[in-house]
C-alpha cells in the first residue's frame, strides 16, 4: 500500500489535469485561462514536492520505478514546465492566443514525462513517451490562425511520429529477441551476451530517443517547429521534453542496456560530435533568436550526451549537472525572448535586440548573463556545466571527444557573444516595450541561479551524484 | 503448415522500409505520409505478434493492444493538425510546407 504514495504525483497531475479541463469548459466566464494557468502551476508545485515525499517503489509489478534518479529529473521537469507556464500567460494573451487548453496540455505533457522518466518496462516507456509527444504535438500548432505555427505542428508532427514509429519498431526487436520488456529483465539477459536481432533493435530505441532529444543526426526537425511555434510553446519545448528525453536516454542506456556499452557507444560518441559540430557551425548564420537558440539546444545535447559516453556513475553525474543547468539557461533566455517586443508586436530577429542596454539594462543584462553561461564563459554556470562534462570524458580517456568539444564550445562562443554585441554595442530604434512582470521574474530567477550557482555548487553536485548513484544500482 | 517466424519478419521490416520511403520520397501528398507512419506502427505491430506466438509470451499482444490505441490517438491529432493547416495555406502538398528553412 505504501507503493501507492509513489504513484501520487503522477494520479494527482492527471486527475488535476481532468478536473482543470472540465472547469475550462463548464465555466461561463469570458476569460478562464489565467485561472486556470494559476491552478496548473499549483498542481505542478504540489506535485513536485509529492515526489520528494514518497518513498522508492517498484510499482504495478514492475512497469514504474522511483527513486532519487527519476525524482531529480521530475523536479527539472516540473521547474521547466511551471516556468514555461508562467511565461505563457501574458504572451499567450497579447499574441490572442489565450485558450485554457494549453496550461490542461502542459499537464497532460508533464504526466507523460513523469511515467517516461520512471519507466522500468518498454511498454511504459512507449506510453509515457506518447502521452507527452501527442501533447507537444497540439502545442506546437496551438496559434491556428498562423500559417507558421501551424506548419511547425504539422513538422513536429511528421517527424515526431516516425521517432516513435522507429522507437516501437526497436522495441518490438529488443522484445523478439531478448524475450521479455522489463528492464531488469532485459539487463540480465544481456548481461550474457546480445544476438543480432538485439543490436539492430537498440540502435532503432537509440535513434527514436536521439529524435526526441533533437541530436544530430536528428535534428532537423528542431529548428522549424521551434522558430514556428508560438514562443510560450517554444520556451516549453527547449526545457521540459529535452530534461525528460535525456533522462530517458540516461536510465536507458546505463539501465537495460548497461552490459551493450561495446555496442552501443560508438554511435552515442558519433551522436556526441555531430549535435556539438551542427550546433556550433550551423547556428553562425542565423539571423533569428529562436531558430539560433534552436541550434544552440542541439549542441547543448552533444555536451550533454559526453557523459553517458563514459558509461560511469561519474558521467551519467556530469550529464545530469549539465542537464540542470541547461534547463535554467534555457527557460531564462526564452523568458528573454518573449520579452522581446517592439511597439506591442512580438519581434524575434537578433538585430531587434540593437540598443536594448540603454534602455532597459537590467533586460539586456540578465540576457547577457544567459549568453555568456551558455558560451561557457566563466565564472558562470554555464562554465562549470562544460567543465565538469569534458573532465569526465577526459579522465575516462576520451581526449579527441574532449578536443572536439571544446573546439565547438570556443567556435558557439562566436554567435553567443554576437548577441551581447548587438545588445551592448549596436545603436538601435528606441521603442521596446516594458518587460511584463512573469517574464522579469522567470528572467531573474533564472539569472540569479545561474550567478549564485558558481557560489554554491555544491548542493546540485551532490544530488546528481547522488541520482546517478541511484541509476546505476 | 506453420508459417515460420523469419516470414513475418521479413514482411514487418518490408512494411517499415516502405513506411520510411513513404515518407521521405513522397513528394505530392502529407495524407501519404500519416498513412506511411501507420504502417511504420503495423510492422513493429506484426512484429510484436509474431514474436508472441513464438515465445509464448502474451506480453506482445498487450503492448500491440497499446500501440492500436495510440496509433489511433495519433492518426486523429495527425488529421487535426492537418485541417488547420490547410485552413491557413489552402494546400497539403509536401512541396509547400516550406515557408521555414535554413
Amino acid at each position: 500500500m505504501t507503493d501507492f504514495y509513489s504513484l501520487l504525483p503522477a494520479l494527482f497531475l492527471g486527475v488535476g489535469g481532468m478536473v482543470l479541463l472540465l472547469g475550462g469548459v463548464l465555466t461561463k466566464a469570458s476569460d478562464t485561462t489565467p485561472g486556470i494557468t494559476f491552478g496548473a502551476i499549483v498542481l505542478l508545485a504540489v506535485a513536485a514536492v509529492l515526489c520528494w515525499v514518497a518513498p522508492d517503489a517498484l510499482l504495478f509489478g514492475g512497469l514504474l520505478k522511483t527513486s532519487l534518479f527519476t525524482r531529480y529529473a521530475d523536479s527539472l521537469v516540473y521547474l521547466a514546465a511551471i516556468a514555461a507556464l508562467i511565461l505563457s500567460v501574458d504572451y499567450n494573451k497579447r499574441e490572442r492566443i489565450a485558450r485554457f487548453e494549453y496550461p490542461v496540455l502542459v499537464l497532460f505533457a508533464v504526466l507523460g514525462m513523469i511515467v517516461m522518466i520512471s519507466a522500468a518496462d518498454m511498454m511504459s516507456l512507449y506510453i509515457g513517451f506518447e502521452l507527452q509527444s501527442l501533447a507537444l504535438y497540439i502545442c506546437a500548432a496551438m496559434a491556428r490562425d498562423s500559417v507558421r505555427s501551424t506548419e511547425a505542428g504539422l513538422k513536429y508532427f511528421v517527424l515526431g511520429a516516425l521517432a516513435s514509429g522507429l522507437l516501437l519498431y526497436g522495441i518490438s526487436l529488443v522484445y523478439g529477441f531478448a524475450g521479455t520488456t522489463n528492464f531488469a529483465a532485459l539487463g540480465e539477459v544481456f548481461r550474457a551476451g546480445a544476438r543480432p536481432g538485439t543490436i539492430v533493435g537498440v540502435v532503432f530505441v537509440l535513434t527514436g530517443l536521439a529524435f526526441k532529444i533533437s541530436a544530430a543526426p536528428f535534428h532537423m526537425w528542431a529548428p522549424d517547429v521551434y522558430e514556428g511555434s508560438p514562443s510560450s510553446v517554444t520556451a516549453l519545448f527547449a526545457t521540459a521534453p529535452k530534461a525528460a528525453a535525456l533522462a530517458l536516454f540516461l536510465s536507458v542506456m546505463a539501465g537495460p542496456f548497461a552490459h551493450l556499452t561495446g555496442q552501443w557507444e560508438m554511435l552515442i560518441q558519433i551522436v556526441a560530435v555531430l549535435s556539438m559540430a551542427i550546433g556550433a557551425l550551423a547556428a553562425i548564420g542565423q539571423s533569428n533568436i529562436k531558430r539560433l537558440l534552436a541550434y544552440s539546444s542541439i549542441g547543448h545535447m552533444g555536451y550533454a550526451l559526453m557523459g553517458l559516453v563514459t558509461g560511469t556513475a561519474g558521467g551519467i553525474q556530469a550529464s545530469l549537472v549539465y542537464i540542470a543547468i541547461y534547463v535554467v539557461m534555457s527557460f531564462g533566455a526564452f523568458a528573454c525572448v518573449i520579452a522581446m517586443r517592439r511597439n506591442g508586436q512580438a519581434v524575434e530577429q537578433i538585430s531587434d535586440l540593437a540598443g536594448l542596454a540603454g534602455e532597459h539594462p537590467a533586460f539586456a543584462f540578465a540576457f547577457a548573463v544567459f549568453m555568456w553561461s551558455m558560451a561557457g564563459i566563466p565564472p558562470l554556470a554555464g562554465f562549470f556545466a562544460k567543465l565538469y562534462v569534458f573532465y569526465t570524458a577526459f579522465n575516462a580517456g576520451y581526449d579527441t571527444l574532449t578536443i572536439i568539444g571544446i573546439i565547438a564550445s570556443i567556435v558557439s562562443a562566436f554567435y553567443y557573444l554576437r548577441v551581447i554585441k548587438v545588445m551592448y554595442f549596436d545603436k538601435g530604434q528606441p521603442g521596446f516595450d516594458k518587460t511584463s512582470a512573469g517574464a522579469g521574474f522567470v528572467m531573474a530567477v533564472g539569472a540569479f541561479a545561474t550567478i549564485v550557482f558558481v557560489v554554491i555548487p555544491g548542493p546540485l553536485m551532490a544530488l546528481a551524484g547522488e541520482a546517478a548513484k541511484a541509476l546505476m544500482g | 503448415m506453420i508459417v515460420p517466424l523469419s516470414h513475418y519478419l521479413v514482411v514487418s521490416a518490408m512494411l517499415l522500409v516502405i513506411g520510411i520511403f513513404g515518407i521521405f520520397m513522397n513528394r505530392k501528398n502529407v495524407i501519404i505520409i500519416m498513412m506511411s507512419i501507420e504502417l511504420i506502427l503495423l510492422a513493429a505491430n506484426l512484429n510484436f505478434v509474431a514474436f508472441s506466438g513464438v515465445l509464448h509470451d502474451m506480453v506482445g499482444q498487450v503492448f500491440t493492444m497499446f500501440v492500436l490505441t495510440v496509433a489511433a490517438a495519433e492518426s486523429a491529432i495527425g488529421l487535426a493538425i492537418l485541417v488547420i493547416y490547410f485552413r491557413n495555406r489552402g494546400s497539403i502538398e509536401v512541396e509547400d510546407v516550406t515557408l521555414m528553412k535554413g
